[in-house]
């Protein structure tokens, strides 16, 4: 088995081979002085590398391999583009294929917060104006990082059903396939509104799901950790048992929907792991309860983990990865018991996936 | 009209090599209209250099006959007849 790490940065992308996800080979880096937001592969047919990339004085695109890094293609015309008079793509800020049941399908998510739909395989995608057409839209606000639909969570089988979620906007829900959108915040607060109970607004950092749930949804918010067992109707906290509410990273182990994998830092004004200690935690119970994993971590690790910076492969025994701001990236070939360095000193890694490869 | 413009070496990928190109531009001649004629065929360099609301790259510059065209009047900037369109990434970034 061979497992390929993207590893999305504030400057290029690196791919990481290992045969055993303890010992990498690193290899990089692609779309040098590009912004790397959004990574993912699209393994239901052969396996595809898309990589939003963004540069800083040309603009944003989505790149496309699939040979696995070897050759990038990137259409001449822009693949994402804003059909309205007063917005223009500034960045890709996440990248999901649907499920395999509708292949070529990829969702893109952008800043500004709009969701784009693809039905061939990243090359092209239309823009779904029933979101951008929201009456709520023009009260969303840009958090600190952008005002960008940065989450996408399309249902395992009802291809009519899509999650996404912003910061400074909160949960947004469809179920006729993009037409109309409901705001999904029922229960999360957002402490840093004069009404900290409102129907949306929230600071939503990242929803996850286990296709086997599928009504099932966990959330990471800006202080707040949540789940909802009703399809994000209503949210309850699960943040007992952790050191702190704040984070970015939300991720489902791949075979079992209870375990979840998360990297608490220690709050909005304080932006470090828990006493500087570079720990990942992981609940077996949907949240009910918390551990630390640590064994191969380091402390005095004053940086932090972003939204999609944190991920698993699929493997049997899954592999857990995470990237920080500062640089380094870590793996765990056993679910989080143990992990090894698999880069240091790239630049800030945003983004973060895994793909185990036929071989 | 002919203009002339000035490609650097960073985008040379979009416009297979050429240094140089030799753009010849309806009238009334300005600067968006060339880049206009330059989309045709050079659609990557477009993307590169404008937004989808044909709106000018901040961190890109447009240096019509020496002077930077924001300093002029951006994409509706006249174009003299032999203009020479310098485009220069502009100094960003960390």
């Amino acid at each position: 088995m061979t497992v390929v790490l993207a590893i999305g940065t504030r400057k290029g992308l690196w791919l990481a081979r290992s045969d055993d996800r303890v010992t990498w080979q690193v290899d990089g880096p692609h779309h040098a002085m590009q912004e790397v937001y959004a990574v993912a592969f699209d393994t239901r047919a052969d396996v595809r590398l898309l990589a939003g990339v963004a540069s800083p004085h040309f603009g944003p695109g989505v790149s496309i391999s699939d040979d696995l890094g070897a050759t990038w293609e990137e259409s001449s015309s822009p693949p994402i583009s804003f059909p309205v008079d007063d917005a223009a793509l500034e960045r890709v800020w996440q990248l999901q294929p649907a499920p395999a049941s509708q292949p070529g399908v990829v969702w893109a998510g952008t800043q500004p917060s709009a969701l784009f739909k693809s039905t061939d395989g990243g090359r092209s995608f239309e823009f779904v104006e029933g979101l951008w057409n929201h009456p709520h839209r023009p009260e969303w606000d840009a958090g600190f990082g952008g005002q960008a639909i940065h989450t996408i969570v399309p249902d395992p089988s009802d291809p009519d059903r899509v999650l996404v979620a912003m910061s400074t906007g909160g949960v947004y829900r469809t179920a006729d396939g993009g037409k109309s959108w409901e705001a999904r915040n029922k229960g999360i607060k957002a402490y840093f509104l004069p009404d900290p109970w409102p129907e949306f607004g929230q600071c939503v950092h990242k929803v996850a799901q286990h296709p086997a749930e599928p009504s099932r949804f966990y959330a990471q918010n800006h202080h707040g950790v949540y789940r909802s067992d009703d399809g994000g109707d209503s949210w309850q906290s699960i943040a007992e048992g952790l050191p702190t509410d704040f984070g970015f990273a939300m991720v489902v182990h791949p075979h079992d929907p209870d375990t979840i994998f998360t990297f608490p830092i220690e709050a909005d004004g304080r932006r470090f792991p828990p006493e500087g200690k570079c720990r990942v935690y992981r609940s077996r119970d949907a949240g009910g309860s918390w551990e630390a994993l640590g064994n191969g971590l380091p402390d005095n690790f004053w940086t932090a983990v972003m939204r999609d910076a944190m991920c698993t492969d699929t493997a049997e025994v899954p592999g857990v990865y995470f990237g920080s701001r500062s640089g380094e990236v870590y793996a765990s070939p056993d679910a989080g018991e143990t992990w090894h360095q698999v880069a240091a000193h790239l630049p800030d890694v945003m983004s973060v996936r895994a793909a185990v490869i036929p071989t | 009209m002919k203009v002339t413009v000035l490609i650097p070496g960073v985008l040379r990928t979009a416009t297979n090599g050429a240094s140089h190109l030799d753009v010849d531009v309806p009238e009334p001649a300005t600067l968006g209209a060339a880049l206009d004629v330059l989309a045709d065929t050079y659609p990557s360099l477009d993307r590169r250099l404008r937004d989808e609301r044909a709106a000018l790259r901040r961190y890109v510059n447009f240096y019509v006959n020496g002077e930077e065209c924001r300093r002029l009047s951006g994409p509706a900037t006249p174009l003299p007849a032999g203009a020479e369109i310098q485009i220069l990434p502009s100094v960003a970034g960390g």
